[in-house]
């Protein structure tokens, strides 16, 4: 009785603020938005927000292609020159219009922290605005990935900022956040860690095309967007069932009992293809510097259990041995059958013997304050034990791993063998962006592989003529991956979403947008 | 009397600083780099040095205490590594869902300890005396997020009187401000009330075998008038004391109860400092908690002379 | 307490306070649980059913059964077993800091108390120490150098030592008032001598009674600390760590937190009490009361 007064108290002091109704969506994230430059960071609840309010030159659908989004692309014969030309009416949320110079200086500052922006850049001869709304992109030698690079959903997009914010250095973040997406950010109501609010950018044009993940319109039916975080799950799940909040994105699988039956509130999963979760072993110290001994690890290794103490219901995980990701154009499961169905652990052991394994401890990073890291460090542990590997897992929170996973001291000097994180599919589904598959030594991701096969078999995927040559490229970086364990895939997952019955026509990207979406009184 | 006031005031600021160095000390000299938080997952060896050079991590630690002191003294408290908030802007914006819950756990905890304690000592050893005991020890012993979780389960979940999470201000109205912080401030004053309890207990034991009240008491004196005038106020010294002493309990408790009750208060600000190496917020943070206590602490001793009247200065 | 007429004497509070027949019925169902609690986790090795660390994730978060008589975790690991085993290092992080915390407390509240020259210096320090919140400070000295036991056990020592520091400081200084001590200055025995003999001896009956309150508050702390992300490995079951990472099962699986939430609070309520009942035996002025 005392709550539904309070809850009435509430509402009323709540509408009392506004002279209209206005719709607003109360959303709890997967973590906390802190750092607001989506090009210095690879954190996803960055990049989300970045979609919020910046707006990218082409954008993916749900079949993986390239869209025109901000811009129109056209390609020379010789494929050496793109032009983009930016379509009619866009404009900064400080009034100004968005134009070709913006987008020059916000792509040069981008490609210098993706991976993939560098790798067009290494093949660019210039890049310029040749006119208020065209952008001239000339290579040195054609690159077919091209779109597929300038429009992946993650780590990182381009995202079009402003000249004058887009020529703070890559190495410092930017400390004006205004963008042309189709949500303006409300800086003054920003908590780090805990609130961020948007509101609806009146002066956004959305495209004509139906919205398809990240592309078509973004049409926005909200006047304010508010993210809040959480950091107990089963508190997001108690303020979803009262009505306090309006979504989760990310539910705790063995939490959703706690909401079946509750006829206000819905759970799906939102997105097909999901996250992948993956070990990633040091090339640079024993024992992981010897190639048999990765073997081994990966042979001890069964994905089902990973997935069962991380996930819980099977109906929201899935064991796939492929590098590139289940469920994408280029999925190739060679090499994963241990993985994938077990019995691996008598060939682990023979490879350990046959390598002479002298029991060199492997230091495995286990985090201990994300909820989505924390089981698999800890099943992957007991699996290397069972096959004969002496494991020394060391609890850290994730900043010291994320620091100390760039060192590469030795294991006992502050360094590591192996660490355990998760992509979201997309990140991972094309050679040349998946991290993982840079074998280029000191300059590769962390791990630090010195792989000339892998980087060759790039160079064939790059120059493959068409789709088909692609896969099978794909299924050969995948058999040498594997065989050279550039990672030991643990299959995926999809945290499903909650959400009230109130909120619905949510776009079912894998970047959880709040565009499209509808909320009934 | 002011004299003494000044003197006690002065002697914070040795306090201070030596807190000040303890912290200082405690995020230089042990493994962590600031550099490499503010560059992200993806830097060079090269962009890590030039940010420790533009951000002074390679001038030597005495200098770097100097620039910092020096900056706190203008009323500086830094920038978060992390959001690149002005870390006074972080504060202010927090610090009032936690003041108010601490103050109403303070207030509620004397309401129902002082009682509980008196009752104990009047009737002492009564079944009264062995529950108040009891309870109070059983404070202590159940850790405070145990507890809260059973709040919720109990009075939010089962029972609906209260919302699970959440913070209204004051400013929101009386209503909707206790429906979100009586929970967690019941929940904190758990170990308060067996602190309290415990000692007031203690004093009145000791106050009531003394011969004025026992005079009192001959004179015919009304027992109420016993309890509550002569014997409390008496005893009310080293009850005001414990609640000084209690504060970094407070604090402690404050950080639990938040994350239980997801209260965007400065315990949680802390705590996720912390686990995300945000030097500026840490340092800032436990320079504050500890201000606060020791201005806590001075202020109970400068009332000291208001409730036991054998102090004068 | 420091009104005991010769040196040496004061050992006899304690030894009082050790024939357990004296204290009272809650103090001694006090002394019987703890007894039960530690025999138990002595002996968990043998009592568990299962490997606390052996998993099974295809059978987690179920309910009792013949095999896991509490049921299992999130990795499918028996309860029960890790409860049981869980007590080990809670109670070893809890007598570590209390002996720690004693022994470093009672060195430099001797320093501090009979050398005047060090007192106001250590006393500001120790000020400042207890400034910083306990909590703040254990969760960034775990934090920052990693969640070892070791650390574990040192963040939650360093913040109780000047509490130990006060005590041991304020015997001494009545202490060494005393006619005997001062005889034993005049006649020029040996500092160390004066410090091991003369006045160690009189901190003994408050240390131990300190030192129980200490230990309680540790494994108390150790939970904190695992609830907030800053504690010792899944890996080396605490009752702590196993409720911290029970917490976020809470609504379907409370025993998680429930099994060894009890064990823990069921542990340090005894050991609550018995310093309460060791208190009132060394005690004199409450002893009179009694009487």
């Amino acid at each position: 009785m005392f709550n539904r007064l309070t809850a009435g108290l509430l509402a009323s002091t709540m509408l009392a603020g506004t002279a209209f109704a206005e719709t607003k969506i109360t959303a709890v994230m997967h973590s906390g938005l802190r750092v607001l430059d989506p090009i210095i960071t690879t954190a996803h609840i960055s990049r989300n927000h970045a979609y919020m309010i910046y707006d990218v030159l082409v954008a993916q659908d749900s079949q993986f292609q390239p869209q025109p989004q901000m811009a129109d692309w056209t390609t020379s014969d010789d494929g050496l020159t793109w032009t983009f030309t930016l379509r009619e009416g866009l404009v900064f949320h400080d009034g100004a219009p968005v134009t070709a110079a913006d987008a020059v200086a916000s792509l040069n500052r981008w490609a210098q922290r993706d991976a993939g922006g560098q790798v067009i850049m290494d093949r660019t001869a210039s890049l310029e605005a040749t006119d208020e709304r065209t952008i001239t992109w000339t290579l040195t030698e054609p690159f077919v990935p091209m779109l597929d690079v300038l429009s992946k959903q993650s780590a990182i997009p381009p995202f079009i900022m402003p000249a004058r914010v887009a020529e703070t250095p890559a190495d410092e973040a930017i400390t004006e956040y205004v963008g042309s997406g189709p949500f303006r950010f409300v800086e003054a109501e920003f908590q780090p860690g805990l609130k961020v609010v948007y509101e609806k950018f009146e002066d956004y044009v959305p495209r004509e095309e139906p919205a398809d993940w990240m592309a078509g319109g973004k049409v926005v039916n909200v006047d304010r967007v508010e993210w809040v975080n959480m950091p107990d799950v089963q508190t997001a799940v108690n303020a979803l069932s009262s009505g306090e909040i309006d979504y989760i994105e990310a539910m705790q699988v063995d939490l959703i009992p706690l909401l079946e039956g509750d006829p206000n509130v819905v759970v799906e999963k939102r997105e097909p293809t999901g996250m992948q979760t993956m070990v990633r072993m040091n090339f640079l110290h024993p024992p992981f510097d010897n190639q048999q001994i990765r073997q081994a690890a990966l042979k001890a290794i069964t994905q089902e259990p990973v997935l069962a103490a991380m996930v819980g219901n099977p109906e929201y995980y899935q064991v796939c041995g492929a590098i590139l990701g289940c469920g994408t154009p280029l999925e190739s499961t060679g090499g994963s059958d241990t993985l994938t169905q077990g019995g691996g652990e008598d060939e682990a052991r023979a490879l350990l013997e046959e390598a002479g394994y002298d029991g060199t401890p492997v230091v495995i990073m286990a985090p201990t304050d994300l909820v989505a890291l924390v089981t698999q460090p800890v099943v992957v542990s007991q699996a290397l034990r069972q096959a004969g590997f002496n494991v020394d897992m060391q609890p850290m929170d994730w900043q010291t791993l994320v620091t100390r996973r760039a060192s590469q001291a030795a294991p006992a000097e502050g360094g590591w063998n192996i660490f355990i994180t998760n992509w979201m599919v997309p990140e991972i589904s094309n050679p040349i962006s998946n991290p993982m598959l840079n074998g280029r030594g000191n300059d590769a991701w962390f791990g630090w592989p010195t792989d000339e096969t892998i980087e060759g078999l790039k160079e064939e995927f790059i120059d493959a003529a068409d789709a088909e040559a692609q896969v099978e490229v794909a299924a050969r970086i995948q058999d040498h991956a594997i065989d050279n364990v550039l990672l030991v895939p643990l299959g995926q997952y999809t945290l499903p979403q909650a959400r009230r019955t109130t909120i619905t026509d949510m776009i079912d990207s894998p970047v959880p947008v709040f565009w499209g979406i509808n909320k009934a009184e | 009397m002011s004299g003494y006031i000044l003197r006690r005031c002065l002697a914070v600021i040795p306090v201070m600083l030596l807190v000040a160095i303890f912290v200082f000390l405690l995020l230089r000299l042990t493994p962590g780099d600031p550099a490499a938080i503010i560059a992200g997952d993806m830097a060079t060896p090269a962009q890590l040095e030039r940010i420790r050079e533009a951000m002074g991590l390679n001038d030597p630690i005495p200098v770097q205490f100097a620039t910092w002191i020096g900056q706190l003294l203008r009323g500086d408290l830094g920038v978060s590594l992390i959001s690149n908030t002005p870390v006074s802007v972080m504060v202010a914006d927090r610090i009032g869902p936690t003041i108010s819950i601490a103050v109403l756990t303070i207030l509620m905890s004397v309401v129902i300890a002082v009682p509980m304690g008196v009752l104990a000592a009047w009737k002492h050893r009564s079944a009264a005396d062995y529950a108040v005991m009891t309870f109070s020890v059983l404070g202590f012993s159940v850790p405070v997020f145990v507890i809260g979780y059973l709040f919720i389960l109990v009075f939010s979940l089962r029972l609906g009187w209260f919302p699970v999470q959440g913070f209204q201000p004051i400013s929101a109205g009386l209503r909707p401000f206790l429906s979100t912080a009586f929970l967690p401030a019941l929940t904190l004053s758990t170990i308060y009330v067996a602190l309290i309890a415990r000692m007031t207990r203690a004093n009145m034991l000791e106050v009531l075998g003394e011969d004025y009240i026992r005079t009192a008491r001959a004179k015919g004196a009304p027992e109420r008038r016993v309890l509550f005038r002569h014997a409390l106020r008496n005893a009310a010294v080293p009850i005001l004391t414990v609640i000084g002493t209690g504060f970094a309990l407070l604090i402690g408790g404050v950080v639990v109860t938040e994350t239980v009750f997801n209260i965007p208060g400065l315990g949680r600000l802390t705590v996720d400092a912390i686990l995300a190496r945000d030097y500026p917020v840490i340092q800032a943070m436990i320079l504050l908690t500890s201000f606060l206590y020791v201005l806590v602490n001075l202020l109970i001793d400068l009332s000291y002379s208001l409730f036991d009247p054998r102090i004068r200065y | 307490m420091a009104q005991t007429p010769q040196p040496g004497a004061a050992m006899q509070p304690v030894l009082r306070a050790l024939r357990l027949p004296s204290f009272g019925i809650g103090a001694r169902l006090a002394a019987l649980i703890l007894a039960v609690i530690v025999v138990l986790t002595l002996l968990a090795g043998w009592i568990a059913p299962h490997d606390p660390l052996s998993m099974n994730p295809m059978a987690r978060l179920q309910g009792p059964s013949q095999a896991h008589p509490l049921g299992t975790d999130n990795f499918g690991r028996d309860i029960f077993s890790r409860v049981l085993i869980g007590g080990q290092l809670s109670l070893i992080i809890g007598i570590a800091t209390a002996a720690v915390a004693v022994v470093l407390g009672l060195v430099i509240g001797l320093i501090a108390g009979f050398f005047r020259t060090a007192d106001a210096i250590i006393m500001r320090a120790m000020d400042a120490l207890m400034a910083i919140p306990s909590i703040l400070l254990a969760i960034a000295l775990v934090a920052l150098n990693g969640p070892s036991v070791g650390s574990v056990i040192a963040a939650i020592t360093i913040p109780e030592i000047p509490r130990v520091v006060r005590l041991v400081r304020a015997v001494i200084l009545s202490a060494r008032e005393e006619p005997y001590v001062e005889a034993a200055i005049a006649l020029g025995t040996s500092m160390p001598k004066i410090l091991i003999r003369h006045l160690v001896p009189n901190t003994l009956a408050p240390l131990i009674v300190q030192g129980t309150y200490i230990l309680a508050s540790a494994i108390l702390t150790e939970a904190i600390l695992s609830f907030l992300g800053a504690g010792v490995s899944t890996e080396t079951p605490t009752w702590g760590n196993i409720m911290a990472e029970g917490r976020q099962f809470f609504r379907i699986k409370p025993e998680l937190i429930l099994y060894p939430g009890i064990a823990l609070s069921l542990c340090i309520l005894s050991i609550n009490l018995l310093g309460d009942a060791a208190r009132d035996m060394l005690d004199p002025r409450l002893k009179k009361r009694a009487g």
